[in-house]
């Protein structure tokens, strides 16, 4: 799993019928010193997360485990809102 | 599985309810030459690591929400063990 940013959220219309009803947002992933850490990307998500919210999100098939037992066709989706994280390295 | 180090924790209240009761950790891989790899990640930890702890990190699913004990967690990384140390026998 990934720290990310959500920076921004997709509008599609015409879609694999399961994935319907999902939101979909854009997550830039970010290291644990708050800074960018490769492209942003599309992410499902399952928690509630909005615009500005700095998530965790997984990859791989696990990213459609929230929506069992339909079968979202998904590479990556945000399991979780961050309040708060601490780091010593 | 990777060797990583345990270098924080994240809290989050918000999250998918399989993750209830797990401890979430950031880890950074390591090289063979304990330099960091690549960006930190965040994994469920299975075992009590703790900050500074040289670990194991496994990098799937399956492997990964069983730490949790819960099948079908959304999860795709987990500690499951931690290191005591690392022999590399000749030249890298």
């Amino acid at each position: 799993m990934n720290l990310a940013r959500v920076i921004g959220d997709v509008v599609v219309t015409r879609k694999d019928e399961n994935l319907h009803g999902l939101t979909l947002l854009i997550v830039q992933p970010l290291t644990p010193e708050r800074e960018p850490y490769g492209k942003p990307l599309v992410a499902v998500d399952s928690v509630g997360a909005g615009v500005g919210e700095e998530v965790f999100f997984v990859r791989g098939k696990e990213a459609s485990f929230p929506f069992h037992p339909v079968e979202a066709p998904v590479d990556a989706g945000i399991v979780g809102i961050v309040d708060e994280w601490y780091v010593e390295r | 599985m990777q060797i990583a180090r345990v270098i924080g924790n994240v809290v989050s209240t918000q999250k998918h309810r399989k993750f209830e009761g797990a401890k979430l950790m950031l880890v950074q891989p390591l090289n063979a030459d304990d330099t960091p790899r690549g960006n930190a990640l965040l994994a469920v930890d299975g075992v009590g690591a703790g900050i500074h702890e040289k670990v194991l990190v496994v990098l799937e699913g399956r492997a990964a929400a069983e730490t949790v004990g819960r099948k079908g967690t959304p999860v795709d990384a987990a500690i499951v063990g931690i290191i005591d140390h690392v022999d590399i026998h000749g030249h890298l």
